[in-house]
Order: C-alpha cells, then structure tokens, then sequence
C-alpha cells in the first residue's frame, strides 16, 4: 500500500493474497444475514446498554442502515478487489470490511488482547481461521499507515 | 377521580438539561492505530488528541470521546458502530 503523487493508493497483492479477500464478501454475508448467529451482534452493538427502551427505539432506526453500510463496505471489497490502484474512499471501505471480518473471526477465535496461542497443527481449521485472522489484521495495519500517512 | 400529578423534582429538570456522553469501550480486536484513526475521521480531532483518547480506551477500558445533545450522540454513536467500534452512549455523570 503506497500513497501516490496523485493522491491515489498503489496496491500490491499477489493473486493468492486478492482471491483470499474475494472469498470474504459471500461468507460475510452470510452471517450478516442469520440474525440467530451471536457472533453477528458483534457489528451491531447495543447503544443504550441501560435502557431498553431507547435500545429498541436505537435499534429500529439504526439497524437497517448499519447492516447496509457493512455490506456496502464489503461490496466496494469485491468490485475493486483485482484493482491496482484504489482511491482513499475505496481504501477506507476496504479497511472498514476487513474490520467487520477481523470482529468475526476474532470473536469466533475468542482472540484476548494478550496473544493468543496458535494450533500448532497446520492442518487445524481453526490454525487457518487464526492464520486468515493474522493476514487481516497485517493487511489493515498497512492500509491505516497508508491512509493516516 | 383525581389524576395524581408527579411534580418533577429538581433532580430530573436537571437530568434532561444534562448532556449526553459518548463513550468507547476497549476490545481486543481493534488495532490501537485504527482507533486512533477513526477518531481522527470522524471527530475531526488531532492526532495527539486521538492517540489520547485512545489510550484511554486501552489502558482505562474506556473513554468519552464526544458529548452533546441526545440526537447528535446518538449520530456519533452510530458512525461508531459503522466503523465496528464498541459505543455507547448514557447521561453524563
């Protein structure tokens, strides 16, 4: 990720890199679809944590727009995923729907703020969830120095 | 049949005068930069105002990061949970 004299943002990533990202958008989806799924409160939190009322009244008129504004993040992700240079909007989206994805992940890897000890077994689904998770958070760290920068 | 009338109390005119609070959580998955970095865009604020509050956030486990009127809390609020952060909001203290 480098900002160019242009203002605009040079992305290098290999094929391997662009088809793991391409492969976030319909798995996101699908959790931002199944409302039974705990894991997807983690993108709507709750506003009024002591008040019920104001929470329902929050929620009706916020929760649509939220769950349009997530999607929309992870759509501009798809459309311009084989891009190779990116305007700092679609940089931002980029960077909000690898966010959504790292709470997901990182909420179903109940990942804690002191390390987390990784399967040592390569072949372990969840060594691959923590793998995919350490991808994302290294990717983001370089979009934010980009954007900050 | 009389209608009993709760007078307001002095304490209550008080509590709807007060401003509303917008306060950040601490998680473990939100990087320290990209905190920083949405307060920044959002707020407005400078870097080192930022990085302030979002110290706060991690070390403290929270901070307030804006305050005003019901409706324009409730906005920041919102721009917060687009941006995946854990807000919330409550009447100042």
């Amino acid at each position: 990720m480098k900002r160019t004299r242009s203002g605009h943002f040079e992305i290098r990533l290999s094929t391997d890199e662009r088809d793991l990202l391409r492969g976030l958008g319909p798995r996101m989806r699908e959790v931002l679809a199944d409302e039974a799924d705990p894991v997807r409160q983690r993108l709507f939190p709750v506003a009024y944590p002591d008040d019920d009322d104001r929470q329902t009244e929050y929620r009706l008129l916020a929760h649509d727009e939220l769950l349009e504004s997530h999607l929309g993040a992870l759509a501009t992700l798809e459309e311009t995923v084989d891009a190779e240079r990116l305007d700092a909007d679609a940089l931002t989206a980029w960077m909000r729907a690898l966010n959504e994805v790292r709470l997901v992940l990182g909420t179903r890897l109940e990942i804690t703020e002191d390390g987390d000890e990784r399967p040592a077994d390569p072949d372990d689904p969840e060594a691959q969830a923590f793998a995919i998770y350490d991808y994302l958070t290294y990717l983001q760290g370089e979009i934010i120095e980009a954007l900050a920068g | 049949m009389p209608v009993e009338v709760k007078e307001p109390e002095v304490g209550e005119v008080v509590v709807a005068d007060r401003p509303w609070v917008v306060i950040v959580w601490n998680d473990p998955v939100n990087l320290m930069s990209y905190v920083t970095f949405v307060l920044q865009k959002l707020f407005g604020y400078s870097k080192d105002k930022a990085t302030k509050l979002m110290l706060d956030v991690h070390h403290k486990g929270k901070a307030v990061v804006s305050s005003g009127p019901r409706h324009k809390a409730e906005l920041d609020v919102f721009r917060l949970h687009e941006h995946g952060l854990w807000a919330t909001m409550e009447h100042d203290t």
